[in-house]
């Protein structure tokens, strides 16, 4: 199976302060893989390490996609442009005109459940929760093959959360898309996810599947107590 | 919450109307010599748009002022962006920018008087003395640009010239617009007195010309032209271009919600 995602003996530090010290991670094609861990263990430099945007101090960042998508824990829209110019601004990365960017950034803010009259709306006329959607979707036009999310939901509500897994799901289903999301919900995490990675501060701590996951905690919960 | 109305616009329309009352009480008080009367004044401007003098003046001065602040601006955005984006470069320039700010603009006439001399005098003197102003905003707009923003768009691999054009254009006019309005004003200033001291034509030539006759009505005629330039290009350009520039703003600047 191929990995569109590999990080081999990682370490990275931050003026002088290790962040990350020796890290493997590996994502299997069309796995969702939820990253979980204390606050300031290095969730957020593993996804910039992930997306290219920090090169590491010792071990390899291997990538093997075609495009990448990426939401960031703060959506990071263009003040000055509409929701639709923000999905656009992506696009351009893609070399195509601007009929074709303008349909695909309009689909895809509808799929996230921002019509057309959000469409027009600036970042300082939306929401926070709107604001994710308009980032997830800008992540989404690109059609990514890896799509890296940091705490992309956290701003949403369950029904909204719920209605853009399901549509997460649903493209993973028809492109193979492979997803590797950072979350402190656990349930969020135990849903959506196939894989748990656990890091301790710097490094990974466990990556399992789901399914194991549950299956050590019902045995240890059906364990006899001695 | 409710947005404050703004003031009426009579409350300008009162302000200018207490400074012409000040005027005409200062015309009575100290007589036509010392400062002609409103009427007197409208008198010799008209004399002087319907003999000719007016237009060209205004057209030789507009040029000389827009020339300079076009080069000043230009060069400023270049130096101020190099500075901004290059900490060597900022060390570099930065203290260029502060010298040259500490030089008055009339040592820079006298100076350029020397050097070039006519018209190219007053194209220096305005370009030398906008274009450190310009340059501090160019460095402040590059410095405040989000990093977000940027990681984002090396994560979607957006090409140079479109983070150029809608990322940091667009951020940096945000800050540099100030800049370039203020400059754009002084640049007339700096170009009549350059002109005035320069002897090369324009409004500063004609109020050199004023002067040495002691034709105080003809003064405060040139005068009125500057300023009605200065509220033309306010009011029919900088304002209509800073509504335009600021409508995605949350700052009480931008559109409603």
């Amino acid at each position: 199976m191929t990995e569109p995602l590999r990080l081999d003996g990682v370490d990275f530090a931050h003026d002088g302060r290790p962040v990350l010290r020796g890290l493997d991670l590996s994502l299997p094609a069309g796995t969702i893989t939820a990253l979980m861990g204390p606050s300031g263990c290095g969730k957020s430099t593993l996804i910039a390490l992930a997306a290219g945007l920090l090169t590491p101090d010792a071990g390899r960042v291997a990538r093997r996609c075609a495009r990448l998508g990426i939401v960031f824990q703060d959506p990071a829209l263009l003040p000055w442009k509409t929701a639709l110019g923000n999905v656009g601004f992506a696009l351009r990365g893609l070399g195509l005109g601007r009929a074709e960017r303008r349909a695909r950034a309009r689909a895809m803010l509808d799929a996230v459940g921002l019509g057309p009259g959000d469409a027009g709306k600036y970042p300082r006329q939306l929401s926070g929760g709107m604001r994710q959607r308009v980032a997830l979707a800008r992540a989404l036009a690109v059609a990514p093959d890896l799509l890296l999310c940091d705490e992309a939901f956290s701003a949403l509500d369950a029904p909204v959360r719920a209605k853009l897994w399901q549509l997460l799901h649903e493209l993973r289903a028809r492109t193979g898309l492979t997803i590797l999301f950072v979350t402190h919900d656990q349930d969020e995490a135990m849903e959506h996810a196939d894989r748990l990675a656990i890091m301790a501060p710097g490094r990974i701590e466990q990556t399992a599947s789901v399914d194991a996951c549950i299956s050590a905690f019902t045995s240890r919960m059906n364990a006899p107590v001695s | 919450m409710a947005r404050k109305r703004p003031p009426s616009r009579l409350w300008s329309l009162a302000g200018l109307a207490l400074l012409l009352v000040l005027w005409e009480a200062g015309h009575r008080i100290w007589g036509p010599l010392v400062l002609p009367g409103l009427a007197e004044t409208g008198v010799t401007l008209w004399h002087m748009i319907a003999e000719g003098r007016v237009a060209p003046a205004l057209a030789q001065t507009a040029g000389n002022a827009g020339m300079g602040w076009v080069l000043g601006a230009a060069t400023a955005m270049i130096a101020g962006t190099l500075a901004g984006l290059r900490p060597e470069a900022q060390r570099a320039l930065q203290p260029v920018a502060v010298v040259l700010l500490g030089i008055p603009a009339i040592a820079w006439v006298v100076l350029a008087l020397l050097w070039f001399g006519g018209r190219w005098a007053v194209v220096f003197t305005v370009a030398v003395a906008t274009g450190p102003l310009v340059f501090a905003a160019a460095v402040a707009g590059v410095h405040s640009l989000d990093g977000g923003l940027v990681r984002m768009a090396r994560a979607f691999r957006v090409p140079l010239g479109a983070r150029l054009a809608h990322m940091h254009l667009p951020h940096m006019l945000g800050h540099v617009f100030p800049a370039l309005a203020t400059t754009l004003a002084m640049s007339w200033k700096v170009s009549v007195m350059a002109e005035l001291l320069a002897g090369a034509g324009g409004i500063g030539d004609g109020l050199a010309t004023a002067r040495a006759h002691v034709d105080t009505a003809a003064m405060m005629a040139w005068v009125l032209v500057v300023v009605a330039v200065l509220v033309a290009v306010d009011l029919a350009l900088l304002q209509p271009l800073q509504r335009r520039m600021v409508h995605w703003r949350d700052d009480g600047r931008g559109v409603g919600t």
